[in-house]
């Protein structure tokens, strides 16, 4: 059986179930005869295909928060302290790692780069964590992380792609897309799926990062956006208010409702549900929007300013927004990318000033989940989309520290939401350069991530061109030491 | 899909249901005692590991005579004893191990259909018992199709063209009958939105409600097929398949100029040329004989592919993964086939192997290209493939005439005179002079227009800090020294290893003019005027002087001061003087960081200015010992600056942007290489780019028809083969999207995929004789579009009776008429075509309608969206600019692609976020108030009326009781609060409305009611 044709059907249980909520008439005998009602889950919205479904088994995650660190934090900087490494600061790169290495920018015979950083032991767990992340260090007993974790892609925007998609080229469905597509959303006022975006800008890899690829475009992720209207045309024209707006509601959905009488196409049903949502989120997303509101001990544990684009601010409305039964909600904070060519994009200057803007929120965020009883049915997940040599990039011999790009090793971190708290998993080499030990794909991620959620990674599939189609592509494995 | 199978929907009944619809249309379950139903369960859950390409035990059950044949261990079924077969005990995992291998078991009602087809002693049909050795049977798809008979039926009276005859003989097999004919209004407005993608006009349906005549649709039909928004309508769909987009995609995303192969499309379905010669011009145009403008344009076709530019990008990779595209868009688009599949393995499924897909792709690997740019700070290297140059006449004429006065003006600047020559010794001895006395001055007063902080240090030295914008002015106020003032000279400094000279790129700077004033003691300012300016590194520097915001004096390196020396025309005597440094400039942010201003009063102020470092070892060394290299060498260079050739370098400079400004049209092309030998390339193993194995040479799939006998191996003959009479799918796959387009669903389904994977047609002898009508039409498009329409079966209403909904709820026997949410292009140009915004212009280069801020954020790229002047933003929506990485969002919400990749079947989804476009979105909310205000001008004033022609310009029909009632109160109450609420009244009626803005105001409201009906945004 074909995906889409259980998709088709889904929509069609649900226009069975607005018929018999709104109780109209038409159709409903008809509809009876091809699906049976007693084999429908008792759903309280009529949203369509987000209408919640049931995972392949119980799930330890309800919904993700995934940070994602666009531009490639250094984890040797950060995360995987490297003793060895900084002994042989300044020396040459041993030939036989770099040798027939295709790297962005580095030429010639690079020379190793020790973090300048201090780490230490933290927690009970003794997680070794920088000095730059003071914050996440009060949590780590919370937190695994995720030391070996290799891409394929070098290149920003093909390797965020593929840490979304699966995939390096665009056109594929994004984790958030399969699991809104999988799972439905448990929110009637809001999207399954929203992204929010702070730091530099856009990510590389750009909208594709969130696309729906081959699958119906209502599972994209849903930008909401940090200028002007979160959702593009949210607000109504100037000088409508909200009661013209439903007014005018009233009499679309009257007209269209005297149109299904005499043509009886159910997809009208799906039209005038889809209006009530529109008019619904016109109310619930400023709601949403509106952190001013938070008590000043939120503001002060997020380090948020209501009204500023800034990742705090995105934190605490990723908190928000799980609350409200959204599915996958996540945040692009674009600006790791530190090649050392000159102060702006160092590990000197920049590194610390993009810690201090990300580490206090997000740890706040695992903070406040937990307190809220909210962090065993939240996975959180850190990381981006390669790591950064361990090697000092010197283009066009810049005096600046900074690293090139590095797909063989880099660390990621999540919490709660069913995995073992206060792991380190996985061991790179004494450089940092290979994973070693428990190395682990971006398939391997994301396999894990859907067990999270209750989804057998290789069953969640969709027909497409001729081929089933899943997040994993053909590969895949459970990273069984991170799961709790 | 398996997931909610196994979690929501568990139920074998509901399961059969499912299975019916897909297999052999609805409501129909196929008696188990059938093969088909039975080989497509096997096709779908075991062909993968027992099939053509893997024989796990030897065992193959892609035919019947397979399955009797068996694997290893000897016959897979006993016919007539399922519980005695061994593939029945290993489904049902009685032997181990349980198949299908690790995977989830066969559902109940598939084992069910195996065992009754099993027990019924294993029928099929004759032709189907063939050893497994003996050559496979051809799937359906890949055997050409025979014009079948045109069956009889029994209401004959109804069948207005053959298509009705396949359609009703199944229906009549089904026992249901046609639907009625959809009212006038309700297909005129169908057939208009089919043909052309617009509304008829209220003039339109009332002819052609009046006329009684006969053929009076066909005469409708003949008009709109000959309707120029033909090609445009029927030119979408194309362009999703050609991955049609004005940027290149990726992270740079920088524009490119294709909409000269799109008007290409536009025009040739206008001309409706024939399919055969679209496809070979549009393949190989290039490589025609006596290849004109239009075939090589059209040749452009491939070249809509993506184009990486990303910093660090292996350029031969970039160009891989466009012939990658190329073969699996000429595969889907005139193959429906999912070759793709076999760029890293063997087909699974269909009959293509990795080797075929590398032979395919020789085809393409022969065309010519170049690698340009490698910039010394980034990496910068990108693929260059042909372009056109497509000038009018008067272009062409004047682009010559700036040719000839570029040549005559380059050739009085590069002559050497006697006085030049004197004028360059002068100017050595200038350089070479001692350096003067330079007195800093320390501004009293600096203030950056965009909002920098400026700091004064006790050195005079300035740095900027704070916001950094795109472009800005820096005025600094400064007393003079007492001494009358020669010459200024400005220091751009780097502080390394942190401080830089810009704050552009990399700390790039550019300082794009200088204005100087002076004023003496309690005197005005006045300009002064300045005669000369050098720089040590730059020899643009003398553009500080002129107007022209896009020439100046730059420095690039981060670790580098710069200095540039302006002189005036007369020594400067004053109290004080205000200095304006202008970054006016294109580049972004290309603003001082931190400089230095000083003044000298000594007569010669050149000297230790410096020069670029080669030039300096010249002046340095003595006339004498020069060596020719050299001396031409600081000729060149010195011409390059002389103040006497200024106004030559300025009108060059004026010729260039004048040339720029011509605007040529260019398309993009393909040309090929001189080949001397059959095209091959490397295959890949695994796919991989990295990964070369043996080398391949241009052929065609094995398993499809081989390459005609006038053709070459190359792009020209593969195009020859696509439209070869012999291949099996092009005209299939062809009228099948055709059929798409007017029933929302292909009698194919799965209109990319025919192969083996793909879905069964609904109506098999149907889309062979519309394949072979195309053929027997010389390949014409219209032809078919005629017969469709004209069909009874296209002009059926589309009313869902109950009985409908519950056996055919997809409508594939069509038994009712076509009826879904219009295009995402549609859904714009009906609410412009309703309000009488829509501009009619055909073809040209893309427009940018309003769209909302922030949809351009890129942080590689500083392009501008830069809305449209005049109707140029009530275009189509065909021709809204494509860019891959921000699509227009108010046809992406109505699922519209990116175009990034060939889209052969758009989804179509209702949701939340396209009620909102359609409500608030300002374009939308535009129409309405166009909509209003056209219907107080063209109606009678009478509410009725007036409502009655809005509903008409929405859905084409006139407002039934019921439906009039809620408009007119909902009207009453907004009227009657708009005259109260005057202001809310001009918001939403618009600024300078004319006449009462509360009675606009009021039916603009209803206009955005209407433009978001169900009907008005639906093919009904």
């Amino acid at each position: 059986m074909k995906d889409e044709r259980g998709r088709e059907l889904l929509k069609g249980v649900t226009r069975r179930h607005f018929f018999r909520q709104t109780g109209f008439g038409i159709g409903v005998a008809a509809l009876a005869n091809l699906l049976r009602e007693d084999l429908f889950l008792p759903s309280a919205h009529a949203a369509g295909p987000f209408e919640p479904r049931a995972p392949h088994f119980a799930p330890r995650a309800k919904s993700i928060i995934y940070l994602f660190m666009a531009g490639a934090p250094s984890q040797v900087d950060l995360l995987d302290h490297k003793p060895k490494l900084s002994e042989l600061n300044g020396t040459n790169a041993p030939e036989d790692i770099f040798k027939g290495e295709r790297f962005a920018f580095i030429r010639g015979t690079p020379r190793l780069l020790g973090s300048p950083y201090r780490f230490a032991r933290h927690g009970q767990s003794g997680a070794e964590v920088s000095e730059l992340l003071p914050h996440l260090a009060t949590i780590v007993d919370d937190v695994a992380i995720l030391r070996s974790v290799h891409t394929t892609q070098f290149n920003h925007a093909p390797a965020q792609i593929f840490m979304n998609t699966g995939h390096q080229i665009v056109g594929r469905p994004s984790l958030g897309s399969w699991l809104t597509y999988g799972l439905g959303s448990e929110s009637a006022d809001l999207p399954g799926f929203v992204v929010l975006l702070s730091g530099e800008n856009q990510p590389d890899g750009g909208k594709s990062c969130w696309g729906s690829g081959f699958l119906p475009s209502v599972y994209q992720g849903v930008e909401f956006r940090s200028k002007g209207d979160p959702v593009l045309f949210l607000r109504n024209p100037d000088g409508v208010r909200p009661e013209d707006r439903r007014a005018s509601l009233d009499a679309v959905n009257e007209l269209n409702r005297t149109h299904l009488e005499e043509q009886g196409d159910p997809e009208i049903h799906t039209r005038i549900a889809s209006y009530e949502m529109a008019y619904r989120m016109q109310t619930s997303v400023p709601e949403l929007m509106g952190i001013a509101k938070e008590p000043p001990a939120m503001h002060e544990l997020y380090g948020t300013e209501p009204g500023q684009r800034s990742f705090a601010n995105n934190c605490l409305l990723a908190r928000r927004l799980i609350e409200r039964g959204v599915r996958f909600v996540q945040l692009y904070h674009r600006g790791w990318d530190h090649h050392g060519t000159n102060s702006r994009d160092d590990i000197v200057n920049r590194l610390p000033s993009l810690c201090r803007e990300t580490d206090r929120a997000a740890a706040a965020l695992v903070k406040d989940l937990k307190q809220r009883g909210l962090l065993d049915s939240t996975l959180v997940v850190w990381g981006g989309e390669f790591g950064r040599t361990p090697m000092n990039e010197e283009r066009n011999g810049s005096k600046f520290l900074g690293r090139d790009h590095h797909p063989r090793a880099f660390t990621i971190w999540m919490a709660g939401g069913g995995i073992k708290p206060g792991v380190t998993v996985g061991t790179t080499d004494d450089l940092g350069y290979n994973a070693v030990e428990d190395a682990v794909d971006v398939h391997d991620v994301h396999a894990t991530v859907l067990h999270l959620m209750g989804i057998e990674h290789t069953k969640l599939t969709y027909r497409f061109q001729g081929r089933d189609f899943r997040l994993t592509d053909v590969t895949g494995n459970l990273i069984e030491k991170l799961i709790g | 899909m398996r997931m909610r199978v196994h979690g929501l929907l568990a139920g074998a009944a509901l399961l059969a249901g499912i299975a019916s619809v897909r297999a052999a249309g609805p409501a129909t379950s196929p008696p188990a005692t059938e093969y088909a139903p039975v080989q497509a369960i096997f096709t779908a859950k075991c062909v993968r590991c027992h099939g053509p390409e893997k024989q796990k035990n030897g065992l193959r059950l892609d035919t019947r005579g397979a399955v009797l044949e068996g694997g290893i261990d000897g016959p897979a079924i006993v016919p007539g004893k399922s519980a005695e077969s061994r593939l029945v005990r290993q489904i049902l995992g009685e032997n181990k191990p349980r198949m299908p291998y690790k995977e989830p078991p066969l559902e109940a009602g598939e084992i069910a259909a195996i065992r009754a087809w099993i027990d019924a002693g294993a029928p099929g049909p004759a032709e189907a018992k063939v050893a497994a050795e003996a050559p496979v049977q051809k799937h359906w798809a890949y055997v050409k199709p025979v014009r079948p008979e045109i069956p009889a039926v029994k209401l004959s009276a109804w069948v207005k063209t053959p298509i009705d005859a396949f359609v009703l003989a199944r229906l009549e097999q089904e026992g249901l009958a046609p639907s009625p004919e959809a009212t006038r209004e309700t297909l005129l407005r169908r057939v208009t939105l089919d043909l052309t993608g617009l509304p008829p006009t209220p003039a339109e349906i009332d002819a052609f409600v009046a006329d009684t005549s006969a053929d009076a649709y066909e005469k409708v039909v003949d008009r709109l097929l000959a309707s120029p928004h033909y090609g445009e309508r029927w030119a979408r769909p194309w362009l999703d398949l050609a991955r049609y987009a004005d940027t290149n995609g990726y992270e740079k995303d920088r524009r490119r100029t294709g909409w000269k192969w799109r008007d290409w499309v536009i025009t040739a379905f206008n001309a409706d040329m024939p399919f055969r010669e679209f496809t070979i011009e549009q393949i190989a145009g290039d490589m025609l004989k006596d290849a004109g403008p239009d075939q090589r344009i059209a040749a452009g076709f491939h070249r809509n592919t993506l184009l990486n530019q990303e910093g660090g990008i292996d350029v031969e990779e970039a160009r891989w993964e466009t012939l990658v595209d190329r073969v699996n868009t000429t595969a889907t688009v005139w193959l429906g086939t999912t070759l793709a599949c076999a760029q890293c393995h063997n087909h699974k499924f269909d009959p293509f192997s990795q080797k075929d897909y590398y032979r395919m792709l020789a085809f393409f690997d022969n065309a010519e290209y170049r690698v340009e740019g490698e910039g010394p700070k980034v990496m910068d290297k990108w693929i260059v493939e042909p372009e056109l140059e497509l000038a009018t006449p008067a272009q062409a004429a004047r682009k010559k005439s700036i040719e000839e006065e570029i040549a005559r003006v380059q050739s009085r600047l590069d002559a050497t005179t006697p006085a030049l020559a004197a004028a360059q010794a002068a100017w050595e001895r200038e350089r070479t002079a001692p350096p003067p006395v330079w007195t800093p001055l320390r501004p009293t007063a600096a203030r950056s227009a965009g909002g920098a902080t400026l700091a004064v240090a006790e050195d005079g030295s300035v740095t900027a800090s704070g916001p950094n914008p795109e472009r800005d002015t820096y005025t600094l106020a400064a007393r003079l020294p007492a001494a009358p003032v020669t010459a200024f000279r400005i220091d751009a400094l780097a502080d390394p290893p942190r401080g830089t000279p810009g704050r552009g790129d990399y700390g790039a700077f550019a300082v794009t003019r200088l204005v100087v004033e002076a004023a003496p003691a309690g005197g005005r300012l006045r300009a002064v005027p300045l005669a000369r300016a050098e720089a040590d590194s730059d020899a643009n520097a003398a553009a500080l002087l002129d107007r022209d915001p896009e020439t100046g004096w730059r420095g690039s390196d981060p670790d580098h001061s710069y200095a540039a020396v302006i002189q005036p025309q007369a020594a400067v005597a004053g109290d004080r003087v205000v200095i304006a440094l202008e970054h006016q400039g294109k580049q972004p942010r290309y603003n001082l960081r931190h400089f230095r201003l000083s003044v000298t009063s000594s007569p010669h102020p050149w000297g230790g200015l410096g020069l670029p470092e080669k030039v300096q070892a010249i002046v340095a060394t003595p006339r004498s010992q020069r060596t020719e290299a050299q001396r031409k060498e600081l000729a060149d260079y010195y011409r390059g600056i002389a103040p006497a050739r200024e106004r030559d370098r300025q009108r060059l400079r004026e010729l260039r942007k004048e040339m720029v400004a011509l605007a040529i049209p260019t398309a993009m092309t393909l040309r090929e290489r001189p080949a001397g030998e059959r095209p091959s390339t490397p295959l890949r193993v695994r796919g991989a780019f990295t990964s070369p194995g043996d080398r391949v040479y241009a052929a065609v799939p094995a398993a499809l028809h081989p390459l005609p006998e006038n053709a070459m191996p190359n792009r020209l003959g593969l195009a020859l083969w696509l439209v070869d009479e012999n291949n099996p799918l092009t005209p299939r796959v062809t009228v099948n999207r055709i059929w798409e387009q007017y029933f929302g669903r292909g009698l194919v389904e799965t209109s990319e995929d025919f192969g083996i994977q793909g879905d069964r047609p609904s109506h098999p002898e149907l889309l062979d004789w519309l394949a072979t009508e195309l053929l027997s039409q010389g390949t014409r498009l219209k032809p078919i579009h005629r017969l469709i329409v004209l069909s009874a079966t296209y002009r059926q209403s589309s009313r869902f009776t109950p009985e409908l909904l519950g056996r055919d709820p997809y409508n594939r026997l069509l038994a009712r008429g076509p009826r879904f949410r219009v295009e995402a292009e549609m859904v714009r140009d009906i609410a412009l075509a309703a309000s009488g915004l829509l501009s009619g212009k055909v073809g040209g280069p893309s427009v940018f309608p309003f769209q909302p801020e922030g949809i351009w954020d890129n942080p590689y790229s500083d392009d501008r969206w830069q809305l449209s002047d005049g109707e140029d933003r009530y275009r189509r929506a065909v021709y809204t600019f494509a860019r891959r990485t921000a699509p227009y969002p108010g046809l992406t919400v109505f699922d519209a692609p990116s175009r990034e990749f060939c889209t052969a079947r758009r989804v179509r989804t209702n949701t939340p976020l396209q009620a909102l476009t359609t409500l608030n979105d300002p374009v939308f909310f535009e129409a309405a108030r166009a909509l209003a205000a056209r219907t107080l001008k063209e109606a009678a004033a009478a509410p009725e009326e007036r409502a009655a022609l809005a509903f008409r310009l929405c859905t084409a029909r006139r407002p039934k009781p019921p439906e009039l009632a809620p408009l007119l109160s909902f009207e009453e109450r907004q009227l009657a609060r708009f005259r109260a609420d005057p202001e809310a009244a001009r918001a939403v009626a618009g600024a300078g409305a004319p006449g009462e803005a509360a009675e606009l105001a009021a039916w603009t409201m209803v206009a955005n009611v209407l433009l978001n009906l169900d009907e008005t945004l639906t093919k009904e």
